[in-house]
């Protein structure tokens, strides 16, 4: 139990409470608004849901590399991670843009509006955080400053990307599962 | 006495929760006493000494204490608890009987606005309810409403408070058994004029509730030695938000005023209801409550006399 | 020389600047307090206006809470930590820092609320929505301008803070134990901050989450807390209080701390039952994370909800009971000696003992159906607060300075600023109680004459003034003797745990070496090397 472990989990505790006051926010107010557009106007992103949730798999795969010494396959499974997380938020901005343009619902419309804009951008934003934080370290990997004493490092970072993936786990069913 | 002390409750919830009290108070002033007790025997009896450099046989706990110590505190709470959702049940889920009084009260920022469904009566700041008796329970249930923001509605002789909260609808209710004014005020904090949202009950005989009533619901009559402040009164903005039967005036963002003259105070038992007030209040509110909603519509002084005699003439 | 401060990252330092900066926001929220009883020694006064007093509550309690308290209270953690468990810094040195410089801002900018007033960039003033700031008072629509938005940004930044200082704390206590000191061998205050540092990662993201929603609703026009659209005003006070009631058992716990290191030295015995104060403290954490809503009992709740929240509030009561129970056993049989510490400890065992009761009292939800939003409930928090977490704080104060500055503080000039204190806090806080009897509510700049309640706030009132001038006393003491106090050495109390083992300061790397310990009290073992602790624990 390094301290770098613990400081993860413990941050990973407090985002979940945080995540949890939102999610109940939306579940308390689902059904609720007074009118405009409801959650039926949602489409499901199986596709880009399914980016996001592999990229945890992709993730791992560069950990247990980046743990070897494999550094080039670390290094290629980690942009992979990377691009799957910014396909992820490619979807959700073409989400976004056919929820504001085609069906006309914004932050300001109404309750459903709020709290959908509000769960969904909370996570987007962890996940540009994450993409950040990883495009960090692929750009010191490719500066060579980058070795195998460091692997554990990563492992602490892709316990923050694990738990991003987790977090969407709930949203999507709330959201798109539950709240439907 | 206080007029506003929760230990002189004249009204059954507020009956019930002071009986809670006293238990309460009680079983805490005994712990009190006992802990306190000891406490003081403690510091007396193990002070330290001049003389004494030897440290003391140290004891590192013991379970049959602990244990003690957790179980007796246990069962204080389970017979606290029992007592309390007693009275919980009692008051929160108290049936009312069909006869009972229906009021609806709906807090505005720094008044309040009372609603008698049932005979069509819309007044404010002075509740007026019949008092009831063991024979024949008359209880008054209010649903409470909130117009903007938070309010709580609190006068400690009759019952514990309630919040009034936008958008949703609470309830509470009373049910006095001596005739009399009781008083309170708001008691969460809703802005500027919080502490000047004072509330009168008044609780009387049946038959001087039935009497206020028939006042209340009686048409205004049109006095011709006040028309020119009646003109004056349709005239300017008052008519946007105060109401007065029978004529154009009808908002409803200030209180009724179609009988004022039927109330003690004004602004919310601020001030006793005599003509100079009415006027101070209608010249420049702020003199009297500086921060409530209504401001001062800069009438010249000849109008403001013409304004005060309508409002006068509101009985 | 000063640049060392602005960028240290060195525990002891970062710690005794939180509590500076603690003390400089403690005068200040002071006066504030001192303002309000001003205008409330008697019915109808014009000392302020309603407008200015409404800041004025809003900022005494945002102040005291975020940024006397929890700066203290962290500044003491920091300082201490690492000391207790034999290491040389904290976890993670630079985050501290950052965390220090975040809270820090925070009050800043809350307090150029004051300075911003209509006129500069329409900044709008000091925020007067109280300090759990409730909706909808805190929409646009009734809060214009920017003061509202000081009181939120300067809590999420400060926030942050917290949480960093958590994180840090945490890993600190769970991986920089000294070689021996298993979870069971360290300082009880080691426990006690880390169920407390838990307490605020869970506690502190809700506050953050209701505050960025509040934000939504402010400048991107959402509902989350908007009536007119269907919002719901309770649902604010739930994620506050979700915060809120947490943060209190955030504040008493390293409280608790102090008593539990002070206590014992001053009695001369071990303290009492050390695995059941362990077991203790972590019940009020957890059942401490179940109460939130009994600040809620007269929103309307179901009979069933009240019920749930009356009782888990009443069972929080036996762990915190048991607490006290164990610091009166640790005296039981000991030899006391009344240091100005232990005078601290001493009475804020007794004052601990009232706020619980009252604390009792209001959780039996009808009587808080009377009480709640009263004076009662101002005079039970203040005596939580005020009797029983500043008592310690004092206690530790004056327990600690010997060994952060190598010299003793003025005994003679401890104990007046005790007994003042003492005065004043009984004149005020214990008259309090009865106005909310009387049927006094909260946050009211004025009173009715008629209502019974003016001798009492008359009283509640003198009482600020013994107060004041034992601050006074206490800030006098704290300077004159940091620069001509008598040498301390390194062990002045004759105490047992490892901070007493190093020199007083403690060189910036705290040990020569990493101490190795048997027991809980190691030096009890050196100093007594024919009975040491590890053979009855």
């Amino acid at each position: 139990m390094t301290k770098g472990r613990v400081a993860m989990y413990c941050l990973i505790a407090a985002e979940a409470a945080m995540f949890t006051i939102f999610v109940v926010a939306y579940l308390f107010y689902a059904g609720k608004s007074v009118g405009g557009p409801t959650s039926q106007v949602l489409h499901t992103p199986i596709f880009f849901s399914i980016c996001l949730l592999s990229s945890s798999l992709t993730i791992h795969r560069a950990v247990q590399s980046w743990k070897r010494g494999r550094m080039r396959s670390f290094a290629g499974w980690w942009l992979v991670t990377i691009g799957l997380g910014a396909a992820f938020l490619a979807g959700t901005a073409l989400e976004w843009r056919d929820l504001i343009y085609a069906k006309g619902l914004t932050i300001q419309t109404n309750l459903f509006g709020t709290t959908y804009y509000a769960l969904v951008g909370l996570h987007a934003v962890h996940v540009t955080a994450g993409l950040v934080a990883l495009a960090v370290v692929s750009a010191l990997a490719c500066l060579g400053y980058v070795h195998t004493e460091h692997a554990d490092r990563g492992e602490v970072l892709s316990l923050y990307w694990h738990f991003v993936d987790a977090v969407w786990v709930v949203v999507f069913t709330v959201v798109y599962v539950i709240g439907r | 006495m206080s007029p506003t002390t929760i230990f002189a409750p004249v009204s059954t919830p507020a009956n019930e929760i002071a009986g809670l009290g006293v238990l309460v108070i009680s079983m805490s002033g005994a712990i009190f006493a006992v802990v306190c007790g000891l406490l003081v025997y403690t510091i007396v009896r193990f002070r330290r000494t001049h003389d004494e450099t030897n440290e003391p046989a140290q004891v590192y706990g013991s379970n049959q204490v602990e244990l003690a110590w957790t179980v007796v505190p246990m069962l204080i709470v389970v017979v606290l608890f029992l007592a309390t959702t007693g009275v919980i049940t009692r008051v929160q889920e108290a049936g009312q009987p069909d006869e009972a009084l229906h009021v609806v009260a709906i807090g505005h920022q720094f008044w309040w606005e009372y609603r008698y469904p049932g005979s069509d009566v819309v007044t404010a700041n002075e509740l007026h309810v019949p008092v009831s008796d063991a024979g024949h329970p008359a209880p008054t249930v209010i649903t409470l409403l909130s117009a903007d923001a938070d309010h709580s509605f609190w006068v400690p002789r009759l019952a514990g408070k309630t919040d009034l909260i936008p958008n949703r609808v609470n309830s509470t209710w009373i049910e006095p058994t001596e005739t009399g004014l009781y008083l309170g005020q708001c008691a969460q904090y809703c802005g500027t004029q919080h502490a000047k949202m004072l509330l009168r009950v008044y609780v009387e005989t049946r038959a001087a509730f039935d009497r206020w009533i028939a006042g209340q619901r009686r048409p205004v009559e049109i006095d011709a030695t006040v028309s020119t402040g009646r003109r004056i009164f349709q005239r300017t903005s008052c008519v946007n938000c105060h109401t007065i039967a029978g004529t154009a005036a009808n908002g409803r963002f200030g209180p009724d005023l179609t009988h004022v003259m039927s109330r003690d105070t004004i602004a919310s038992g601020v001030a006793p209801n005599t003509r100079e007030n009415l006027r101070r209040w209608i010249r420049n509110p702020d003199d009297i409550k500086p921060g409530s909603r209504m401001p001062s519509m800069n009438l010249t002084e000849q109008e403001l006399d013409a304004v005060t005699a309508y409002l006068a003439s509101l009985r | 020389m000063a640049n060392s401060w602005v960028t240290t990252v060195d525990h002891k330092r970062l710690g005794m600047m939180y509590i500076a900066y603690a003390l400089v926001f403690l005068v200040i929220g002071g006066i504030e307090a001192t303002i309000m009883r001003i205008q409330l020694i008697a019915p109808h006064q014009t000392f302020v206006s309603p407008q200015v007093f409404n800041r004025l509550f809003t900022m005494h309690g945002t102040t005291m809470i975020f940024f006397v308290a929890m700066p203290l209270l962290f500044g003491f953690a920091n300082y201490l930590i690492p000391l207790m468990i034999g290491a040389r810094d904290t976890a993670f040195p630079r985050l501290n820092a950052l965390s220090f410089w975040l809270t820090a801002f925070g009050g800043l900018l809350l307090y150029f609320s004051v300075l911003g007033a209509s006129g500069l960039y329409g900044a709008g003033n000091a925020p007067d929505v109280g300090w759990f700031a409730y909706a909808p008072l805190t929409s646009t629509t009734f809060s214009r301008g920017h003061s509202t938005d000081f009181w939120t940004l300067s809590l999420l930044v400060s926030g942050v803070g917290s949480i960093g200082t958590a994180i840090n704390l945490i890993a600190t206590i769970v991986c920089l134990r000294c070689q021996g000191m298993t979870l069971g061998k360290m300082p009880l205050f080691a426990w006690l901050i880390l169920v407390m540092a838990g307490m605020v990662l869970l506690a502190v993201s809700p506050l953050t989450a209701a505050q960025i929603m509040l934000l939504v609703d402010r400048y991107l026009g959402g509902h989350f807390f908007d009536t007119q659209a269907g919002g719901s005003a309770t649902i604010w006070m739930h994620f506050f209080w979700i915060f809120g009631h947490p943060e209190v058992y955030v504040l008493v716990l390293p409280a608790f701390g102090f008593a539990s290191e002070i206590i014992p030295v001053f009695s001369r015995k071990a303290i009492f039952g050390y695995p059941v104060m362990v077991g203790a403290t972590v019940c009020i954490g957890f059942i401490g994370m179940s109460v939130w809503a009994h600040h809620m009992f007269t929103v309307g709740m179901t009979s069933h909800a009240n019920m749930f929240f009356v009782l888990s509030t009443m069972a929080i009561a036996v762990p915190t009971g048991i607490k006290s129970f164990n610091w009166l056993a640790t005296m039981w049989g000991g030899t006391i000696a009344f240091t100005t510490p232990m005078l601290f400890c001493v009475a804020f065992l007794f004052q601990f003992l009232v706020a619980g009761l009252t604390g009792v009292m209001l959780s039996a939800a009808p009587l808080d159906w009377q009480l709640g939003n009263s004076y009662f409930v101002v005079a039970h928090f203040h005596y939580v607060i005020v009797g029983g977490i500043l008592f310690t704080t004092f206690g530790a104060f004056y327990f600690w300075f010997p060994k952060a500055t190598g010299r003793m503080y003025s005994e003679a000039l401890g104990r007046l600023h005790f007994w003042l204190f003492v005065i004043g806090f009984h004149l005020t806080f214990d008259f309090m109680h009865l106005p909310g009897l009387l049927g006094m509510p909260r946050r009211i700049y004025t009173y009715e004459a008629d209502r019974g309640w003016a001798t009492w706030n008359l009283i509640v009132t003198i009482g600020v003034v013994f107060q004041a001038v034992s601050i006074l006393v206490f800030l006098f003491n704290l300077v004159r003797s940091y620069r001509s106090g008598a040498l301390a050495g390194s062990d002045p109390w004759d105490a047992w745990t490892l901070e007493w083992s190093t020199a007083s300061p403690p060189p910036a790397y705290n040990f020569a070496v990493l101490p190795s310990v048997k027991s809980r009290r190691p030096l009890w073992d050196l100093k007594h090397p024919e009975d040491p602790d590890w053979r009855y624990e």
